[in-house]
């Protein structure tokens, strides 16, 4: 007997009264939001804490001796120890303030690179890294001597781990840096599997997270990473504030990153003294209003609670993947066993910005074009992709209205 | 549904992007040059040969892109040959105008069938699509004089 062991799709249809922006029409019709992968919606407490602190309680942090200061200090520190709780780092000084993904990727890329790795050494991608993992890495190889190597995914879109262990084999790696959840194929990386056979070559191991950690509960002790990279405008929150997790040695070895305000000990002309960590990594006024907007979105995905939305995504994923290959001449990328609401796909006879402006006719947000991913686009042997994603608020009846969309495209193009 | 859209996509584009009457890179050729829209990944190339006039007496193209893009290659094709560089680099500029403004700037007849872009200009993320084999044409005249 088969027994289907993942929970039962949870009923998420009554927060989508908690996002402003979704009861607004396009064109007098409903608007169908699939392009949360992109960036997602805004919740109202999100954008309610970001107001709140601009009318009551906002000055600069770490400076004042103020009330104003101290409150603000203490809101925006408050977040730092919710993202530790997040992702089950084992300290708040873990946790790193960037502006996002991208920053927090170049931090490692810099500080770790140029810090810590030395010429000669390797660096291991994949071929389905998001451009922002992979031109950092190629500015390391180009400045300081380190060699840049390509793990390969299979026609499933699943990362190659044989190919890994080969790529590892000589131990020149110091570093493994790969995506956790493809922003095209949806497929989530097997995590600990990859972190061990880093860690048993002598590589230290990134994960991007900035589309896992939007679906699944993340725990970077449990996967064994060395890093992990994520935004906050895909989880939630507001643009302008990322993170970067390292484990506390790492971030005690690296030497800064970006020079200049609150991250320093003592400065004299001679020479400067760097502040502990993380602030040593946090140059400038931080993006206090994000921080504090991220923190909302933190509570506000934790409230609904992660088992709630990986079990709603993965019913819709699975009901999209069924109805949109039934329409005639898609082809779907990316076959992976284990996989997150992202669904790429091409149309026969219609290019995808073709689709993706007939489907806007229809009040369908969905994302077309290369996805930042020029190199995973080659791999797959397309230009282009048209790609719908899903988010906590995405309903059935928008999947729905996304293929029968699609069958309306189709007709227009044939 | 679509009704609007007919504006964007005229029969002529869909009939031009599926079957180009000028596509195909040219055997001999004085110059090419590629344009590319790093928003979307889309590419054009155009070669170009002058004839013993220096007009333009071959225009072909290939390329990767939308029904809009594509199809303006191939009307675009049309429209210069036979144009010396001057007027190839004006119908470029008129050409760009009618993308963004709309409305047909030009009395000339090799023009004509380039009206059917002017629905482009109520598409403001499609208007590089149109202009985009306009820009690889003016690079391939500005190379290999």
């Amino acid at each position: 007997m088969n027994v289907d062991t993942r929970p039962a799709a949870a009923d998420l249809s009554g927060l989508r009264a908690d996002f402003p922006i979704l009861s607004q029409k396009i064109r007098g019709l409903p608007l169908v939001f699939l392009d949360s992968a992109a960036s997602a919606q805004k919740p109202r407490v999100v954008i309610e804490a970001m107001r709140e602190a601009m009318e009551t309680q906002y000055a600069n942090v770490h400076r004042g001796l103020h009330w104003m200061s101290e409150r603000t200090t203490d809101a925006y520190e408050s977040v730092r120890d919710a993202v530790a709780a997040l992702i089950n780092a084992a300290s708040r000084e873990e946790i790193v303030f960037t502006r996002n993904s991208t920053e927090a990727i170049n931090l490692v890329a810099h500080s770790f690179g140029r810090g810590i790795l030395r010429p000669g050494q390797a660096v291991v991608i994949s071929e389905m890294e998001h451009h922002s993992n992979i031109v950092p890495w190629q500015m390391l190889r180009d400045a300081h001597g380190i060699e840049l190597r390509v793990c390969p995914v299979s026609d499933a879109g699943e990362l190659d781990l044989a190919a890994l262990g080969e790529l590892l084999a000589d131990r020149r790696v110091g570093l493994v840096s790969v995506t956790h959840m493809s922003n095209v194929l949806g497929t989530y990386v097997p995590a600990r599997r990859v972190a061990r056979l880093a860690h048993e070559h002598g590589a230290r191991v990134l994960f991007d997270g900035s589309q896992a950690i939007v679906h699944r509960r993340i725990d970077v002790q449990a996967i064994e990473a060395d890093f992990y990279a994520f935004t906050g405008h895909k989880l939630y929150g507001p643009t302008g504030i990322g993170v970067l997790w390292a484990r506390r040695e790492l971030l005690e070895a690296m030497p800064p990153f970006l020079g200049g305000g609150d991250m320093i000990g003592t400065v004299r002309f001679e020479r400067s003294t760097w502040a502990a960590i993380p602030h040593k990594f946090e140059a400038g006024t931080p993006a206090i209003l994000e921080a504090i907007g991220l923190g909302a979105a933190i509570r506000y995905v934790e409230t609904v609670g992660y088992a709630a939305i990986a079990a709603h995504e993965a019913a819709l994923t699975d009901h999209a993947l069924a109805i949109v290959s039934a329409v005639p001449g898609l082809r779907i990328l990316g076959a992976a066993q284990d996989r997150g609401g992202v669904v790429s796909f091409t149309m026969e006879n219609a290019h995808a910005h073709d689709v993706a402006t007939l489907l806007d006719r229809q009040g369908i947000a969905v994302r077309a074009g290369h996805h930042c991913a020029e190199p995973l686009m080659a791999r797959f042997g397309v230009e282009s992709t048209a790609r719908a994603s899903f988010a906590l608020y995405t309903t059935r009846a928008e999947v729905d209205a996304l293929a029968a969309g699609l069958h309306r495209v189709r007709e227009f193009f044939a | 549904m679509f009704d609007d859209l007919r504006d964007l996509y005229q029969d002529v584009i869909l009939d031009r992007a599926r079957h180009p009457r000028h596509g195909g890179r040219l055997a001999a050729f004085d110059a090419t040059a590629e344009a590319d829209n790093p928003m979307c990944g889309d590419r054009v190339r155009v070669w170009i040969a002058r004839d013993d006039a220096g007009r333009l007496g071959g225009v072909g193209y290939e390329g990767c892109g939308c029904a809009i893009s594509l199809a303006s290659a191939d009307l675009m094709a049309e429209a210069v040959i036979g144009k010396d560089a001057a007027a190839a680099r004006e119908a470029a500029a008129r050409f760009e105008s009618l993308a963004r403004g709309g409305t047909l700037t030009s009395d000339d007849p090799a023009f004509g069938p380039l009206g059917v872009f002017a629905g482009v200009a109520e598409f403001p993320s499609r208007v590089k699509c149109a202009t985009l084999p306009w820009g690889a044409l003016v690079a391939a005249l500005g190379g290999g004089a």
